[in-house]
C-alpha cells in the first residue's frame, strides 16, 4: 500500500471500470442500483439487507440496549431519525429469534417556535408527524420545544446512575428474558399522548426571544441543540425510559465532530459523537444509526418509501458561511465529493477517542458543565491554553479594572480552596469587570444571574455561546435556579474550605 | 431526436424548497437535434424550475455536492452522470441530503 515505488495507476483504473460496471458485487446477478462507497455498488435487494444487517450488527455489538428494556426513539422528522424508526419496526415485527427485545416509543420535538413557523404550518407538520407515528403502533409524545421553559432544574443534574453492568451480564440478561417472557407479549404500559398539546402564544415569544439573544447563528444552533437535549433526557426520565436512541448519521457525526473541535468542544468529542453516552447516568444516549451515510439513508428511504417529514430548521435556505455548523457542513460535503473515504475517515477517528474518566461522583455536580453536562475542561492548572486566553481576553479589553484583575490573579498565594469556585471570582466576565470590583459581590446573584457567575459553571464551549446571548435573563428559569444553587453550594464550601480535610473530595 | 422528451422530476430532503415547495414535476424539455443529457438538463432546470438561490442547487456545472441523484431509481453514477442521455420517461430525483434542507 504505501511502498514508495508502488504503481497506483492500475489500481485507480480498475476501481474507475468497476464503479461502472453494472452488477451488484454482492449477488453478482441483479443489476446495480446503489453505489455505496466508491466501486461498491449494491443492487436493490442486497443494499436492504445490507442495510437491515448493519442496524442489528451495531445494536448487537455494543450490547447497552437489554432486552425488555424501554427505548425512546429521538424523531426529528428528518430522514435519519425516520430511518431508525421503520429499521426498530422492522426489527421488533421480525420472528422470535431474530427480534429485538426492547420495548421503543416515539418522541418528537417540535421546534417551530424557535424557529419560528407559522401556527398553522406548525400544525400541518405535526398532524402529518402524527399519523406517520400512530402508524407505527409505538405510543409516542409530540412535545413542544416551549416545555423547556417550565423544566425543573433537576434536569441539569445526572441522577445516580445503575452501576455499570458488565458485558458479561447481558448474556445472562438475554437467557432469562427469553425463559421468562417467552409467550408473552411484549405491550407497553404507557400508551403515549393522542392529541398534540396546546402551546400558549406567550411562550412561544418568550421561547423566541431567548433563541433570538443569541447574536450569531452559530450560538443559535448551539443553544437549541442543547435545550433540545434537555428535553429530551427530561421526557425520557419521567416517561419511563432508560434509553435514548438518537438518529445522528455517519455524515453528522463527521460534521458534529470538526464543528465541535472548531467550537472548544475537543474535551467532550468523544462522549458528543460516541456511540453511547451516559453523562446523564440514568438516561443513556445512543446512536445506532453512526454506521449509515447520509446518503444510504437516503437512497435506502427512497428506495423503500421510508416517509421522512421536512421541517425547516434555523439554517435552511442559509448561505454557507453562515454559521461554524453549516460552513463545516459544506466543506465535507465538497471533500467527500472529491475523496470519498473523507467521511469515514473523520468517523472512524472519532470512534477511537474516549474521555479520560474523571472520578466523579454522582451526587456532586459543581465539576460538570451547567449546560452540556460534561466534565467542566475549564479546571484547569495556571499555565494552561485556557487561562492563557483569559488572560489576553482581558488585556485586550484594556481597562484598569481588568489590569487589576490580572495582578491579583497573578499573584500566587491566592488561596483556591475549590477550584471551580477560585475560577470564577478570578476570571471575573467582561462585562462586570468593573461591578465585580466595586461591590466585591462576586458571589452574590443579587440582581438576577450575572454574565461572570453563570460562565465560570460552564465548559469552554458553553461559555462562548453564553458570551454570544446578549442577556442570560432570557434563559430558561431551571438554568438560572441550578446555576444559583450550584453557587450558593460552591460558596458554603468556600466557606468551610478551611475545614475539610482535602478540596472537596469527601463528597465522592 | 424529434419529439419532445417527457421526464419525470422529483425533489427531496429540501431541495423541493428551492422549487417552491413542489416535489414532483411532469415537464416536457423541448425538442432539440442531439438528446438531452444531464448538464444540459441542469441547466433547464436552473433557468426554468428554480425559484430562488441556485447556488444550492448547483455549483459548476453539476449539482451541489450533497444532492443525491437517482436515475430511474438507480445512483447516476451507475449511469454516467452528467453524460446520461435522457430518456422518454425518465424519473429523475434529487435528494437533499444537507442538514435543514
Amino acid at each position: 500500500m504505501c511502498q514508495v515505488l508502488e504503481d497506483y495507476r492500475n489500481e485507480l483504473e480498475s476501481t474507475e471500470l468497476r464503479s461502472v460496471s453494472k452488477k451488484c458485487v454482492k449477488c453478482k446477478e441483479a443489476s446495480a442500483a446503489v453505489v455505496i462507497r466508491a466501486g461498491d455498488a449494491y443492487c436493490r435487494g442486497c443494499f436492504k439487507d445490507y442495510f437491515i444487517h448493519k442496524f442489528r450488527a451495531m445494536l448487537g455489538k455494543n450490547r447497552v440496549i437489554f432486552p425488555g428494556e424501554t427505548v425512546l426513539l429521538a424523531v426529528s422528522g428528518g430522514p435519519s431519525s425516520f430511518s431508525m424508526l421503520y429499521q426498530v419496526q422492522e426489527g421488533i415485527s421480525q420472528n422470535a429469534h431474530k427480534k429485538l427485545r426492547f420495548i421503543p416509543g416515539i418522541v418528537h420535538i417540535d421546534e417551530g417556535g424557535a424557529v419560528g413557523q407559522p401556527v398553522e404550518e406548525r400544525q400541518r407538520t405535526l398532524a402529518e408527524l402524527q399519523a406517520l407515528f400512530r402508524a407505527t403502533g409505538f405510543p409516542f409524545y409530540i412535545i413542544p420545544l416551549e416545555q423547556v421553559l417550565d423544566l425543573p432544574s433537576s434536569v441539569l443534574e445526572s441522577a445516580l446512575s445503575p452501576s455499570e453492568k458488565p458485558s458479561s451480564t447481558y448474556k445472562a440478561a438475554v437467557d432469562h428474558f427469553i425463559q421468562s417472557n417467552r409467550s408473552s407479549c411484549l405491550t407497553p404500559q404507557d400508551q403515549g399522548q393522542t392529541s398534540i398539546p396546546e402551546v400558549p402564544e406567550a411562550n412561544t415569544q418568550i421561547l423566541q426571544q431567548l433563541i433570538l439573544s443569541a447574536k450569531t447563528l452559530t450560538a443559535r444552533q448551539d443553544l437549541l441543540s442543547t435545550l433540545r437535549q434537555h428535553l429530551l433526557v427530561h421526557t425520557a426520565r419521567t416517561k419511563g425510559y432508560s434509553k435514548l436512541m438518537l438518529g445522528d448519521n455517519c455524515t453528522r457525526l463527521a460534521v458534529k465532530l470538526l464543528t465541535s473541535i472548531s467550537l472548544g468542544r475537543g474535551a467532550h468529542l468523544a462522549r458528543d459523537t460516541g456511540f453511547s453516552d451516559s453523562r446523564y447516568g440514568d438516561v443513556i444516549s445512543v446512536r445506532p444509526m453512526r454506521d449509515y451515510s447520509a446518503k444510504e439513508i437516503a437512497y435506502y428511504n427512497h428506495l423503500f418509501h421510508v416517509p421522512s417529514v421536512l421541517i425547516p430548521s434555523l439554517d435552511t435556505k442559509m448561505p454557507d458561511k453562515a454559521s461554524v455548523q453549516r460552513l463545516t457542513e459544506s466543506f465535507i460535503i465538497r471533500l467527500q465529493a472529491d475523496f470519498p473515504s473523507t467521511v469515514s475517515t473523520i468517523y472512524r477517528t472519532s470512534e477511537k477517542l474516549q474521555t479520560a474518566c474523571r472520578s466523579s461522583s454522582a451526587a456532586d455536580h459543581s465539576d460538570r458543565c451547567l449546560l452540556c453536562m460534561c466534565t467542566l475542561d475549564t479546571v484547569v492548572g495556571k499555565a494552561s491554553a485556557f487561562q492563557a486566553t483569559l488572560i489576553s481576553e482581558q488585556l485586550s479589553k484594556n481597562t484598569s479594572s481588568s489590569a487589576k484583575i490580572l495582578t491579583q490573579k497573578l499573584a500566587p498565594v491566592e488561596p483556591e480552596p475549590v477550584a471551580p469556585t477560585g475560577q470564577c471570582c478570578s476570571s471575573g466576565g467582561r462585562e462586570d469587570c468593573g461591578r465585580v470590583e466595586r461591590g466585591g459581590g462576586c458571589c452574590s446573584f443579587a440582581n438576577g444571574a450575572e454574565m461572570s457567575d453563570l460562565r465560570s459553571l460552564l465548559c469552554y464551549s458553553c461559555q462562548l455561546t453564553i458570551k454570544d446571548i446578549s442577556s442570560v435573563e432570557h434563559l430558561p428559569r431551571y438554568i438560572l435556579s441550578e446555576a444559583q444553587r450550584r453557587h450558593r453550594r460552591s460558596q458554603m464550601k468556600e466557606e468551610i474550605g478551611e475545614f475539610l480535610l482535602d478540596d472537596g473530595d469527601e463528597e465522592d | 431526436m424529434a419529439a419532445p422528451t417527457v421526464i419525470h422530476l422529483e425533489f427531496g430532503g429540501g431541495a423541493e424548497l428551492l422549487f417552491n415547495g413542489m416535489k414532483e414535476h411532469h415537464v416536457t424539455l423541448p425538442s432539440q437535434s442531439e438528446p438531452w443529457d444531464m448538464k444540459q438538463l441542469l441547466v433547464w432546470i436552473q433557468q426554468n424550475l428554480l425559484k430562488e438561490r441556485p447556488e444550492l442547487f448547483v455549483q459548476g456545472d453539476s449539482v451541489r455536492p450533497g444532492i443525491l441523484v437517482l436515475i430511474n431509481d438507480a445512483d447516476w453514477e451507475l449511469m454516467g452522470e452528467l453524460d446520461y442521455q435522457l430518456q422518454d420517461q425518465d424519473n429523475v430525483v434529487f435528494i437533499s441530503t444537507l442538514h435543514g434542507g
